[in-house]
């Protein structure tokens, strides 16, 4: 939405499509609001800091251009996002009041419904809600729009452009969820995010990068709320079962912060909370109206079972995998300028890699820059014709199987199995051996096979039946990731138990793009800006 | 975390249908259903889209959940969220639009 807000103000020429699985006023991440600006240069920072910053709480395997473009960007975004109506804490001479090093205090919750109302004044951006894409159209390798499907009616959407911009966000429900029963969706990241935007470009066969930095959240236990407010905003540390403090003994990366949670359980000193107890009155108050904004679950559960954070410590446990290119690295190799390896596709936000800690501030950023560079390439570029289109051949096959022996349902469920026992998941600590990584490959081969005889009665079967697929298709090229890092590099997020230790070998970036079926890996120096002129 | 919709209170307008990021919610009959309550991600759109106060959100039992539902009502400057308790008392909770968290 930033990306085309940006291009209408400037281009009104234009005409600008979003597509949008769900409706923009309430999709994707932002669902119930955002908690803070947490990708904001505070007084006494510079854009260089934050760079630095991302790349060593990256360990070194992020793209200091990108991070560097998106960085210079983020006070100016933050600024329009105001403008737009957000509300953000100000001092009495009107400077915005900080939250740590980074982040900014603010009133997130109509966060979507503002930008949505902004989409809405312009009269060149029209708007197809309750649309799912499913793959790119192409002429030869250059991308020439996408096609999808009404979630609701049975229409598919053929959708020709000059360019195409990706922000289809990251991928969850790849990995068996910490609750898998009743509440299998109460999950940090955005259940319905399922990697669409991967998926397409996978098989266009744009190259992506870095998927083995998979992202853990820390978060509250049961009701998955940030833990960051509690952390940032009240000053509570981390304390295990005997009430000592142990962060110092493991870092404070982000990888780090999990990692101290996870071994102090594995030590039996478990299980870890944030230290909450003694809080005053009025902090109390400020955290359940400040949960409410974003994570609602977090207050409800304080309120009713009379166990406020002033009398309970809030417990906190690590959740299952995700890949997300906001928060760590994963997503498509990209330029400075935001374009893919596909000629005419570009992608920002968590679905575009190299450039971690970017945030919902960051997205923006990066949405205006993939906007600049599409206003210059629309200009020298005649659509072209396109190739070939077997949609409908594909949806009418899915329509036309036989009901068989399984459901979406099933095999989704047994893919987060084979993720969680053998990929890394809650179950081993996120930890995994090439063995193991093995017999992964095996049942994700097997599952995408049994995926293809799967039968759709309505358009919402359709939309799971491609959710799953889609979400297959990122588990293979992460398993790939996987097996090719053979370090250490990060705790949690890529915990190689056969190669427990860092090795220099492996500064470098872990590329792959699929070639005649198969993830071929490709590295990169950690000097590799980019891609060859178009 | 799930909700749970009140048929009697429903009057079909179809608003949490329009804005469940998951497409979860469909109007059968002119009344909202969800499709499979696991589904839910507990974002609570639907619950705030709702003008009847027919749709409650609650903590599912494997999450600790006690059987309180909470209610919103979204107006122009607040957001009142209401939780009603098991043993029928109420709590109002007010959340001025314009006022920024403090943490
Ligand atoms: C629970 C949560 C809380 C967060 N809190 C904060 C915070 O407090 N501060 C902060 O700075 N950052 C926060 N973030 C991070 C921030 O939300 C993301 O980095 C940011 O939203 C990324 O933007 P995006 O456009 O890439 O993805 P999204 O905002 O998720 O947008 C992707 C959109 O693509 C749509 N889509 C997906 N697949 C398809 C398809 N196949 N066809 C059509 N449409 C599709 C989705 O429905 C969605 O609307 C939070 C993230 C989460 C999950
Ligand atoms: S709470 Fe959110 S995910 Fe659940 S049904 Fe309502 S809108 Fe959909
Ligand atoms: S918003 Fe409320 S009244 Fe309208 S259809 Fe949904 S549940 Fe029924």
């Amino acid at each position: 939405m930033f990306a085309a807000i940006r291009l209408a103000e400037t281009h009104p020429e234009l005409s600008i499509l979003i597509v949008e699985k769900a409706n923009i006023v309430r999709s994707g991440c932002l669902a119930a609001g955002v908690n803070a600006l947490n990708a904001y240069i505070t007084d006494g920072h510079t854009p260089d800091d934050y760079v630095e910053y991302a790349l060593n709480d990256a360990n070194g395997i992020a793209r200091r251009d990108l991070l560097s473009t998106m960085s210079e960007r983020l006070n100016a975004v933050t600024r329009k996002i105001e403008s737009l109506g957000l509300v953000i804490l100000k001092d009495a001479d009107g400077n915005y009041i900080a939250r740590g090093a980074r982040n900014i205090k603010i009133n997130g919750e109509n966060i979507k419904p503002l930008l949505a109302a902004a989409v809405k004044s312009f009269s060149n951006v029209e708007v197809l809600n309750h649309v799912n894409v499913v793959d790119l159209m192409l002429n030869g390798s250059t991308v020439i729009g996408a096609w999808g499907f009404d979630v609701r009616e049975p229409t598919i959407y053929r959708l020709r452009a000059k360019a195409t911009l990706m922000a289809t966000g990251g991928a969850a429900g790849l990995y068996r969820p910490n609750h898998p029963g009743f509440s299998r969706h109460v999950m940090w990241y955005c259940p319905f995010n399922t990697g669409a935007g991967y998926a397409m470009g996978i098989r266009a066969g744009a190259e992506m990068t870095t998927f083995e930095m998979r992202f853990i959240a820390l978060r509250c236990k049961d009701t998955i709320a940030p833990t960051g407010t509690l952390a940032q905003g009240a000053g509570a540390a981390q304390i295990n079962a005997r009430g000592e403090r142990y962060q110092h003994r493991y870092g404070n990366t982000t990888s780090e912060r999990l990692h101290a949670v996870v071994s102090e359980n594995l030590n039996g000193r478990g299980p870890c909370a944030l230290e909450t107890i003694g809080i005053t009155v009025e902090q109390e108050k400020a955290l359940e109206h400040a949960y409410l904004n974003m994570a609602p679950a977090q207050t409800l559960k304080w309120l009713e079972t009379k166990m406020p954070p002033s009398i309970a410590n809030v417990e906190i446990e690590g959740s299952e995998p995700y890949v997300v290119g906001g928060h760590t690295a994963s997503g498509y190799w990209i330029d400075r300028k935001r374009r893919t390896t596909l000629r005419g596709l570009y992608a920002a936000g968590d679905v575009a890699g190299s450039c971690p800690q970017k945030y919902v501030t960051g997205a923006f950023a990066e949405g205006e820059i993939a906007a600049e560079s599409i206003a210059e390439y629309v200009a020298a570029h005649d659509l072209l014709p396109l190739d070939r289109f077997n949609a409908v051949e594909e949806v009418e096959r899915l329509f036309g199987n036989p009901r068989g022996l399984y459901s979406t349902d099933e095999l989704e469920e047994a893919m987060q199995q084979s993720m969680d026992e053998y990929a890394g998941g809650i179950r081993s600590n996120y930890r995994y051996t090439d063995a193991q990584l093995q017999t992964a490959t095996a049942h994700i081969d097997r599952l995408e096979r049994l995926s293809e005889g799967l039968r759709a009665e309505s358009m919402y079967d359709l939309l799971k039946i491609y959710e799953l697929r889609e979400r297959l298709t990122v588990c293979r090229v992460l398993i790939e990731h996987l097996k090719a890092r053979r370090e250490t590099r990060w705790h949690c997020f890529a915990e190689h138990a056969d190669y427990p230790d860092r090795d220099p070998t492996f500064d470098c970036f872990i590329n792959s793009r699929l070639v005649d079926g198969k993830v071929e890996i490709i590295l990169r120096r950690l000097e590799d800006d980019g891609i060859e002129e178009h | 975390m799930s909700i749970s919709i009140d048929r009697s209170k429903c009057v079909g307008c179809g608003a949490c249908v329009e804005v469940c990021p998951g497409n979860l919610l469909v109007l059968e009959n002119k009344c909202a259903r969800i499709r499979d309550v696991r589904d839910c991600w507990g974002c609570t759109a639907c619950v705030k889209a709702c003008r009847r106060q027919a749709i409650a959100y609650y903590l599912a039992a494997d999450l600790g959940g006690a059987g309180t539902k909470l209610y919103a009502l979204d107006e122009k400057r607040t957001l009142t969220w209401r939780l009603e308790f098991p043993d029928g008392s109420q709590q109002s909770i007010v959340v001025d639009k314009t006022q920024s968290n403090q943490y």
